[in-house]
């Protein structure tokens, strides 16, 4: 054997185990990754030098702004004295009109609990529907929560929003009650049931109020303002929006014409017009259409125009998740002998709304930011408080960049949130593998 | 010979005289194209029916519109006693006695294969969900594929995703089994799997209409074989006489063409 070897050129045995060596230095650590990624070649190179040196101008005129700020003055000319030239923000607003900035001008100030408390709530009632492993009975704090916020923020006696779910609550019971027989009865049953409450709780509340008086100091909307008022429109529209949207959706693709038509009339209408027209509507022409003892709150009539202007988009998107179905899904479902409701919710919905995930998140943002507008039919949400009392006093006229830069950061902080949810929601809800 | 003998023997006396689907006098048209044309076809309780013809001729249009995925318009169709008519009551009533199984198996892809076959019956029979999952479970033994259960149907072989969805439709424990080519969209390999469980399911008497171009199935499990073309029912027969004796001349072709002679 070691004849044939020996002789051969050809042969090759190899009788040991080369030992494992480290890459050569220029392959390996920091400096492979530097040559891989920042100077691969001489255009790449030259655009990382322009990228550093870009950066460090950003921060160079950043940093000593943000390090040096004043965070604790009554005025913007005291920050100014205390500066004495140099370079360096005027944080002192956000700590003076901190309260300002987050539930306006009008809240009365020993109230602040109150807002708070809704806001840490509205994690503990979205939590069941963003997370769907967590257990289902906490589902009682979501359908709970919209009442108890109501209350917590505009408070007044308690019985109000009590009675207000016990509306819904009602509604539910004879909708369980005739769902059997038929959809229709059941469902204008429900409608039927919970108006009747309402009436008769019309009569109740105010001897109740005044036998069992478990009340809150009353708000009114005017005084709800600042960022809290961009929460509570942001919230209330989106969760409104998103099933007035998916009805939308289903209806535009109905069999039947004029809910069909409905629908689409509807859809095309509110998107061809501006959100701010909208609110001007809001702000002024319904006044002239509603009877004058008809006192609809100026936040309700907003409430009511954000939502159906971002139904009317999120309609759109669910309709292009539903076109992406194939129709082998509907099919399947009505082979089985699953009904219209079922097969929508169990089969289509699910799987539409995964792939709207993206498109309904757009909308989200987008909304949320939309919010601010309000400043321009004079509420005062976070950019009315800014634009409005705060820059017009004496005191702070002229610190522009810190509290937009402010404004800015909440809602950077608010909408960065949404989109990486939105991304781990559609990674757990990756089932098709492909 | 004497085999087949005894095959047909015990093929005529699974079939019983009750009638599970009358179809009279059945037309339809697509906006004015005229798909079927005076369909007449009676299937009794335990039968098993092939329907073959060329492309286009109007089968998968046929056994669609037995469970009302598609609407005819004229004739009557009664499923099990059932008038078909507009009622939804009536349609829904039906598709949950009668199974259907789909050339591209169209599972919901967003539910765990034993999701899938748990769903229908939770929710259109209301049994409890233990109970539908035993059921589920029993069924997908049936077609050698329990260890699936808790797995996603994308992450399962086409023949395998077949068969699911035969269990899937026999977990409703429906009357009758309604098959739209199930294996053509399979390959060759995997067409022999699904083609076994359809035979154990034929064997146990189960009354099936199955579209396919499997000749083979078609002699060996099928009572009736229906040749369509155009719209029509051209010819109809046994297994033995249909494939050795057609009488039509586009039988013949047809028949030519896809055995290859
Ligand atoms: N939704 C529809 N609208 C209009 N025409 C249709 C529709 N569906 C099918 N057709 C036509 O009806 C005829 C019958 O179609 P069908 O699908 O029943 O044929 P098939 O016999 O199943 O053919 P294949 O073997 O290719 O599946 C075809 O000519 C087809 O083009
Ligand atoms: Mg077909």
């Amino acid at each position: 054997m070691s004849d044939t070897n020996a002789n051969s050129t050809v042969a090759f045995v190899r009788h040991d185990t080369i030992p494992e060596r480290e890459p050569p230095l220029g392959e390996r650590g920091l400096i492979k990754w530097l040559r891989e990624n920042l100077f691969s070649s001489v255009t790449n190179g030259v655009l990382t030098v322009l990228s550093l040196w870009a950066i460090y101008l950003i921060l160079a005129a950043s940093l000593p702004w943000l390090l040096n700020g004043i965070w604790d003055a009554p005025s913007i000319r005291d920050c100014r004295t205390i500066l004495d030239g140099a370079r360096g923000g005027c944080f002192a607003v956000l700590t003076e009109r901190w309260n300002q900035l987050l539930f306006g001008f009008q809240y009365p100030s020993d109230q602040y609990w109150r807002p708070t408390l809704a806001f840490i709530l509205l994690f503990v009632a979205f939590a069941p529907v963003m997370f769907y492993k967590l257990p289902r009975k906490l589902l009682i704090m979501t359908a709970v929560y919209p009442f108890l916020g109501y209350w917590l923020i505009w408070g007044g006696s308690i019985w109000v929003p009590v009675f207000a779910a016990g509306g819904f609550v009602a509604g539910y019971m004879v909708y369980r009650q005739f769902i059997t027989r038929s959809f229709a009865i059941a469902f204008f049953g429900a409608i039927v049931g919970a108006f009747v409450f309402w009436w008769i709780a019309d009569f109740i509340t105010p001897v109740l109020a005044n036998l069992i008086p478990i009340e809150l100091e009353f708000v009114k909307s005017r005084q709800v303002g600042g960022f809290m008022l961009n929460m509570i429109l942001g919230v209330v529209c989106l969760s409104l929006a998103l099933p007035l949207g998916i009805i939308l959706a289903l209806g535009r693709q109905s069999s039947m014409p004029i809910i069909k038509w409905i629908c689409v009339v509807f859809i095309e209408f509110v998107r061809g017009v501006p959100l701010i027209t909208l609110l001007f509507v809001a702000n002024v022409v319904l006044a002239y259409f509603l009877p004058p003892e008809a006192n609809f709150d100026l936040v309700v009539r907003v409430i009511i125009m954000i939502t159906l202007f971002a139904a009317a988009y999120i309609a759109e998107v669910i309709r292009g998740g539903l076109a992406a179905l194939p129709t082998g899904q509907y099919e399947a479902a009505d082979s089985l002998g699953l009904d219209y409701p079922q097969s929508m919710r169990l089969i289509i919905l699910p799987q539409a709304l995964k792939i709207s995930i993206p498109g309904i998140v757009n909308v989200a943002v987008g909304l949320f930011k939309d919010t601010t507008l309000v400043s321009v039919i004079s509420m005062f949400d976070l950019v009315g408080m800014i634009r409005g009392p705060i820059l017009s006093s004496t005191d702070w006229n002229g610190v522009y960049w810190e509290l937009f830069g402010f404004a800015a950061l909440l809602f950077f902080i608010m909408c960065y949130g949404i989109s990486q949810y939105s991304q781990w929601l559609e990674r757990q809800l990756a089932t098709d593998h492909r | 010979m004497s085999d087949t003998a005894a095959k047909v023997e015990a093929k005529a006396s699974a079939i019983s005289d009750q009638v599970a689907i009358e179809i009279q006098n059945m037309n339809k048209w697509y906006g004015t194209f005229h798909v079927l044309r005076d369909i007449d076809l009676t299937v009794y309780q335990g039968e098993r029916i092939v329907v073959c013809g060329p492309s286009g001729s109007g089968k998968s249009t046929l056994i669609r519109c037995i469970n009302a995925l598609e609407e005819h318009q004229a004739g009557s169709i009664t499923v099990d006693g059932t008038l078909l008519s507009s009622d939804l009551k009536n349609i829904d009533k039906i598709r949950s006695e009668v199974g259907m199984v789909f050339q591209h198996f169209n599972l919901f892809p967003h539910l765990t294969i034993l999701e899938n076959c748990t769903l229908a019956p939770i929710w259109v029979r209301k049994i409890p969900k233990k109970e539908a999952e035993e059921t589920a479970m029993h069924f997908l033994t049936k077609v050698k594929i329990p260890e699936q259960a808790d797995k996603y149907p994308g992450q399962l072989s086409g023949g395998q995703q077949q068969r699911v969805a035969i269990a899937r439709s026999l977990c409703m424990r429906p009357r009758i089994m309604l098959f739209d080519e199930p294996t053509s969209a399979l390959d060759p390999e995997m067409i022999k799997e699904v083609l076994d469980t359809m035979i154990e399911l034929a064997e146990e008497g189960m009354t099936m209409i199955c579209v396919t171009h499997e000749m083979g199935f078609a002699r060996q499990v099928a009572d009736r074989v229906i040749f369509m073309d155009q719209g029509q029912i051209v010819e109809q027969n046994e297994p033995e006489p249909f494939f050795n004796d057609p009488k039509s001349d586009r039988t013949k072709l047809f028949l030519s063409q896809i055995l290859g002679h």
